[in-house]
């Protein structure tokens, strides 16, 4: 017979009580695991949305010329003949604030060049970020290295060149080492070279035309980082791509508000159960504790068996909370997110944390009661001694 | 030996208009091994009495010495612990965990001891033993006599070998024959030594004792 036997004992002959406390804990543990999940699987599919669509943020210079359009977006002014960003003007981007959400920078020349009597726009752009900017770029052959080209399926069709095909541009050759397959973007009218070769070749040296960024994060903050960007290029015009998942993310970011509240709530609730359960349970056993005094205990000791008996069913609803939550998530997840991308993988660290809190919030709200019970007047409570 | 000393004992429950002063003033000595029975009318503070020899109860004034200890300039804690160790108490209900078997609720008061279950264990069934229940140490108290399980109080009470016990009408509820049982069992722990403190309503179970303090009205006669 030890203190932690006394409350187990007390568990079994009070499993209604027991079941209330318990219910109480689940309900809040499994509300906060499937919400948090919830939350986390959406941020993974917006992410995973991101990354599908490229760049979001464009930097071109500040002009009065005509606006041109870009891959149906608005670009302001890049015309040929205009005065262009300094290449290495595009190094401040890597101080802003939030330089860490930057996944991809991508700077571009523009000029027109004269292959075989054709009239076409040459682009010299970062192959390694438009990996990341142009996620949906598929192409036969392959990205060139330092020198080379890759076309976009009109261009290759107009000039009539395939991979490993070669041409002139101002007296020099360059090999075709790959071929895009149609985008339906102006990106099939394009050349495009290395970005030092191009500079090169239109005169551009140093000189860009327009850059692309990505930032890739659910919960980044655009129009603050085109500010920033604004900020450390006052020669540029910085804007925000809009896009579908700008909508979604402040969707998600008002879930995820909602979702803590909600937490909070629930938790509240079921702490609160717990507590007047745990209440009624000591002023239930006033008797019982009055003979655990006359035996002498101590009020730690009644403290202990409280506590015990706290600590055992919130470990049990922790335990079991997070299994609830988890399938719960798992049945609403088809419902929030788009297709398949989205999965809720077995998440130690949000199971552990759903076991601490239970355990956290049942003792808490247990240790009024606890407290309460250590403190009753032996005397009273053996009134019929 | 002096085992209690009570100087001036007083206790007043409640304050103001409905204040009732339940002592008035009691002092006596209590030797080692002694056997003494309490007699007096309902209401006249035996109880009182016996809760504050037993240390349960603060008294309002007066001091009461066990051992030469000044047991209420104790600490809340350290008074459990001195209950704990010295004093046994047998109530007139029985007051036995329903929930626990006989056995469990005899070893009861040594689950805050440090010690083996198996030890603890076989202290209960000793104590069980000593009141003529090792054979029914498995049954819950609902399923024995009310003279029964007024024995297992009684081990209860024993089982850490505490050198006096309280009993606060420990026949109360129980008929002649039963009763006269109980005594049998008390008289023969006061033999063995242990300090007996007693109170009761039956002349015949008062002649058992080797003293007789009278309280009326708050005061002893
Ligand atoms: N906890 C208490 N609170 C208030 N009054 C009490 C309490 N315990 C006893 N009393 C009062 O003190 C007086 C003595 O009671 P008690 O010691 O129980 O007497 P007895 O055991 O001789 O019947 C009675 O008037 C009783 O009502
Ligand atoms: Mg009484």
């Amino acid at each position: 017979m030890t203190l932690g036997d006394i409350a187990i004992s007390n568990l079994r002959r009070r499993k209604g009580k027991a079941f209330f406390v318990l219910a109480g804990l689940l309900i809040g543990v499994s509300t906060v695991v499937a919400l948090l999940s919830l939350v986390s699987a959406m941020k993974e599919d917006i992410n995973h949305k991101l990354e599908m669509y490229g760049a979001n943020i464009l930097i071109v210079p500040k002009t009065e010329n005509l606006s041109l359009t870009y891959g149906g977006l608005s670009l302001g002014g890049v015309s040929f003949e205009m005065q262009e960003i300094r290449e290495e003007e595009l190094e401040n981007i890597k101080k802003i604030a939030n330089a860490n959400n930057v996944a991809a920078l991508g700077p571009m020349v523009l000029g027109p060049v004269t292959v075989a009597d054709q009239r076409l726009l040459m682009a010299g752009v970062d192959f390694q970020a438009f990996r990341v900017l142009r996620p949906w770029w598929t192409m036969k052959g392959q990205e060139p290295d330092d020198d080379g080209a890759l076309l976009g399926s009109e261009a290759a069709r107009l000039l009539g060149l395939g991979t490993g095909d070669k041409f002139q541009v101002n007296d020099r050759e360059i090999q075709v080492t790959g071929v895009l397959e149609t985008t339906g973007s102006q990106d099939d009218g394009l050349i495009f070279a290395p970005l030092a070769m191009t500079q090169e070749l239109l005169g551009k040296k140093d000189r860009i035309s327009m850059a692309e960024v990505a930032a890739l994060c659910s919960g980044c903050p655009i129009p603050e980082m085109v500010k920033q960007i604004s900020d450390v290029l006052p020669g540029a015009n910085v804007m925000a791509i809009q896009q579908v998942v700008k909508g979604r993310m402040e969707t998600l970011n008002h879930f995820e508000k909602f979702s803590y509240g909600v937490s909070a709530l629930v938790l509240l609730v079921g702490s609160l159960m717990v507590l007047v359960t745990m209440m009624g349970s000591v002023r239930e056993r006033t008797v019982e504790i009055g003979i655990f005094s006359a035996m002498g205990f101590r009020g730690s000791h009644v403290i202990r068996i409280i506590l015990m008996e706290a600590a055992i069913i919130s470990g049990l609803a922790g335990v079991l909370g997070y299994l609830v939550g988890f399938s719960v998530t798992k049945m609403l997840i088809p419902l929030f997110t788009e297709g398949h991308g989205a999965h809720v993988p077995f998440d130690p660290v949000m199971a552990a944390g759903a076991f601490l809190l239970s355990i956290f919030v049942g003792l808490a709200a247990s240790s009024y009661p606890a407290f309460a019970a250590s403190r009753l007047d032996p005397n009273e409570a053996l009134r019929a001694l | 030996m002096k085992r209690i000393q009570a100087q001036q004992i007083a206790k007043q429950y409640g304050k103001g208009d409905t204040a009732v002063t339940a002592l008035k003033g009691i002092s006596f000595t209590i030797d080692a091994g002694e056997f003494v029975a309490v007699m007096g009318e309902s209401g006249s503070g035996k109880s009182t009495l016996l809760s504050i020899v037993g240390t349960l109860n603060s008294p309002t004034s007066g001091r009461l010495t066990v051992d030469d200890i000044d047991v209420y300039a104790l600490g809340k804690d350290k008074r459990a612990d001195f209950r704990r160790k010295s004093i046994g108490f047998v109530f007139q209900n029985f007051n036995l965990l329903p929930y626990l078997t006989l056995a469990e609720n005899v070893m009861l008061p040594l689950a805050t001891v440090r010690e083996k279950r198996a030890k603890k264990r076989s202290m209960a069934l000793a104590a069980l033993a000593r009141v003529g229940l090792a054979e029914k140490a498995e049954r819950l108290p609902s399923q024995v006599s009310g003279g029964e399980q007024e024995r297992v109080a009684i081990a209860r009470a024993i089982v850490g070998r505490p050198p006096i016990i309280l009993a606060d009408e420990p026949t109360g509820n129980l008929d002649s024959k039963t009763g006269k049982d109980i005594m049998g069992i008390i008289n023969g722990l006061n033999s063995e030594g242990m300090t007996i403190i007693m109170v009761t309503h039956n002349p015949d179970y008062a002649a058992y004792a080797h003293r007789l303090l009278r309280v009326a009205d708050g005061v002893l006669e």
